[in-house]
């Protein structure tokens, strides 16, 4: 009786809980959309500072959102199939960023670098996985403390091989330069409409980010590898009595996961700079992204990462000393109303 | 009636007493209170002190690892935010605050704000269990550093606080080499005490417990979340204390105090040494500090992060119980009892 009652109620009230949800979603994008393309009331101005540092906080946000969607993505990935808790995973992003700086520096190939980011870290993950967390399997501390050490050995090993300085690694010419949005800051005075310039490798970085994204979506959802994987993150004692060399499966997620930090340590680098303590800002972003999204979920990842980033962001423009309480805000948020993340499942 | 049973129970009870202390500890102590005698002033500080200091932060985070389950990597930041009350509360060299407040109110004020900072973050962590707690408790140590060295205002940001000094009373300098070993002896002995009766105590069992099996608890009736919060606030206020004496070691705090690299320093302190028992962390701190001292004359200063780092990858591929663990495991041979199967672990 009372079951069949609920959806009358919620009829009822005129919408469903769902279609509220859509609404206010709907509505907040609009509000969102006229804040980017109108051009701004004074008033507004004067709230906000200005459009120009609005919109570029948001472009900023997004932007820096790709980066770590990439180095976030592996890490959970990792976390949902194997329940390691990855803690050097900010030194395979910085390890990586480094490489492609060498390779690129010696080549004189950015793309090079990129791709030599990608393939020496999977195929280092893949060693880990294979010499390191297969030994200690079904003990997760352990796994975690291993993962601990690895990442002081690295760090210190790093700064031995590169030093202290920063580094910043050269993009090619045909990423280098600013486009014009089609976005009107501000009108002169004559009458002349004043664009947005931007960064035209951001925008790469992010449509990158959107690609991958995209493909490890279709790669989990789509492929028989992604099957394995997603039948690994909710039974791994079935899948292996399914007949599925569950190591191969762990081995070839934990190369993409290591492959993807490294990636990003390149794109990353590229983007902004190379330099001991990176390690550790992005194993912290990679953290928070996961926690606010959700343990091995993709699409929580995407969703924690614009998050983060964006508050990283407005944080930045709007109130500078507290910009990391606001993304602490957010975790601590999520933590209270959805333990597991905005898009993990109840355990 | 009470009178005659006191008369008679005198001697049984302090063989009793004997025996519930051990005689390992009375060795122990008598070693540590000798110590000054021998050791020089450098040791005195430099390895005494500072082992003592790090082997109560490490003591806070085995009390919530080793009994309630809880790695948290936050308990640096917790004995930082004590350092950081005595520097503003107090007084200081900064010119930044300092409400020049006495000891005797500073210092229970500071540790009850380590207190109530851990307890805080124990709620937020204890949302999620197990392997979560690291992550959780790591982001928010983590954010406490960034903050600290961002705010200007309340944390005087990067260059943190300067010239706190240790006080002076009953007669005494405290920021003496042989004051200050005592004082710092006399805090870890009443915290170690302290986490030995909790253990034994119904609280730090039913804490035990929730660590083997919180659904069952629950389902007894306990609150699991306020076990947990209360464990992390008695770990607050060790936490707090070492962070007190941290600070009037140091002299001063800043961000780097309590960064990310010394939040793992105290994990490394606490596997290092073992977590099943609380002398643990101690041994833990020991090693470590002694290693951080002379590992110079060996690899460089530099290299001295790679070779405790493989240390630790070491320990925590031999022996998941620590040194305690490795001792527990030579000990049948040490004592020729290889007819005895090795005591296997998790067993108990």
């Amino acid at each position: 009786m009372s079951i069949l009652d609920q959806p009358a109620a919620g009829a009822s009230g005129g919408l469903t809980r769902r279609q509220a949800w859509w609404l206010a979603g709907l509505l907040a994008a609009a509000v969102m959309a006229w804040l980017v393309f109108a051009v701004w009331p004074a008033w507004l101005n004067a709230i906000l500072i200005s459009k120009k540092a609005f919109v570029s906080s948001i472009f900023n946000g997004v932007t820096l959102a790709g980066l770590y969607f990439l180095v976030a993505s592996g890490f959970t990935l990792v976390f949902g199939l194997m329940r390691n808790v990855n803690l050097a995973h900010g030194s395979l992003y910085l390890l990586g960023a480094y490489l492609g700086y060498e390779v690129a520096r010696l080549t004189g190939y950015w793309l090079l670098g990129v791709a030599a980011g990608f393939a020496v870290l999977a195929v280092l993950g893949l060693a880990m996985q294979v010499f390191v967390f297969r030994r200690l399997e079904g003990d997760d501390l352990r796994q975690t403390l291993v993962t601990i050490g690895i990442s002081i050995v690295a760090a210190d090993l790093m700064l031995w091989m590169w030093t202290g300085a920063t580094y910043q690694i050269a993009t090619p010419v045909w990423l280098d330069g600013a486009v014009k949005l089609p976005i009107i800051t501000a009108i002169k005075s004559n009458g002349d409409a004043v664009y947005i310039n931007y960064p035209f490798y951001r925008l790469v970085v992010l449509a990158v980010a959107v690609v991958i994204g995209v493909g490890l979506w279709l790669m989990l959802n789509r492929t028989r590898v992604g099957m394995m994987i997603r039948a690994g993150v909710d039974d791994r004692a079935m899948l292996s009595a399914s007949g599925v060399n569950v190591h191969a499966v762990f081995a070839v997620v934990f190369a993409i996961g290591a492959g993807l930090a490294g990636f990003a340590g390149v794109v990353g680098g590229s983007a902004l700079s190379v330099a001991p303590g990176e390690d550790v800002r992005y194993l912290l972003a990679s953290l928070v992204v996961v926690i606010v999204g959700g343990m091995g979920s993709i699409t929580g990842a995407a969703i924690g990462a614009l998050l983060i980033g964006l508050a990283e962001q407005i944080g930045l423009v709007y109130f500078p000393t507290y910009g990391i309480v606001l993304t602490f805000v957010i975790m601590v948020v999520t933590l209270a109303i959805r333990p597991q993340g905005i898009m993990g499942k109840a355990r | 009636m009470t009178l005659v049973h006191q008369a008679t129970g005198q001697p049984s009870r302090t063989d009793a007493a004997l025996g519930a202390i051990g005689v390992g500890h009375l060795v122990l102590a008598a070693a540590l209170l000798l110590f000054p005698v021998v050791a020089s002033d450098f040791f005195l500080t430099q390895i005494g002190g500072y082992s003592l200091i790090f082997g109560m932060i490490a003591l806070s985070l085995m009390m919530l690892a080793g009994y309630g389950g809880m790695v948290s990597l936050a308990q640096i930041s917790v004995a930082g935010m004590a350092g950081y009350a005595v520097a503003i509360f107090g007084s200081n060299n900064s010119g930044v605050l300092g409400f020049g407040w006495p000891w005797w109110i500073l210092v229970p004020f500071a540790v009850l704000v380590a207190g109530i900072a851990s307890a805080l973050i124990g709620a937020i962590s204890s949302r999620t269990e197990g392997i979560y707690t690291i992550m959780i408790t790591l982001a928010i140590a983590t954010a406490i550093f960034y903050f600290t060295q961002q705010n200007y205002a309340l944390f005087n940001g990067f260059p943190g606080f300067t010239g706190i000094r240790a006080p002076e009373f009953w007669g005494i300098s405290w920021r003496d080499p042989t004051p200050f070993y005592y004082l710092c002896l006399g805090v870890a002995a009443i915290a170690y005490a302290a986490v030995l009766y909790c253990a034994r105590s119904t609280f730090g069992l039913a804490l035990q417990a929730i660590r083997d099996n919180p659904r069952r608890m629950r389902a007894i009736g306990f609150d699991v979340t306020w076990h947990k919060i209360v464990a992390y606030f008695y770990a607050g206020l060790i936490a707090g204390l070492a962070g007190v004496l941290l600070v009037w070691f140091n002299g001063r705090i800043s961000p780097g105090t309590i960064g990310v690299g010394a939040a793992i320093n105290v994990l490394i302190i606490a596997v290092i040494g073992g977590m099943r028992h609380p002398i643990g962390p101690f041994i833990g701190a020991v090693v470590v500090v002694l290693m951080q001292t002379f590992a110079i004359d060996i690899v460089g200063a530099e290299r001295f992060n790679t070779l405790i780092g493989l240390f630790f990858l070491v320990i925590v591929f031999v022996s998941p119980d620590g040194l305690l663990g490795l001792w527990g495991r030579l000990r049948p041979h040490l004592a020729q009892e290889t007819l005895r199967s090795l005591p296997r672990r998790g067993g108990g």
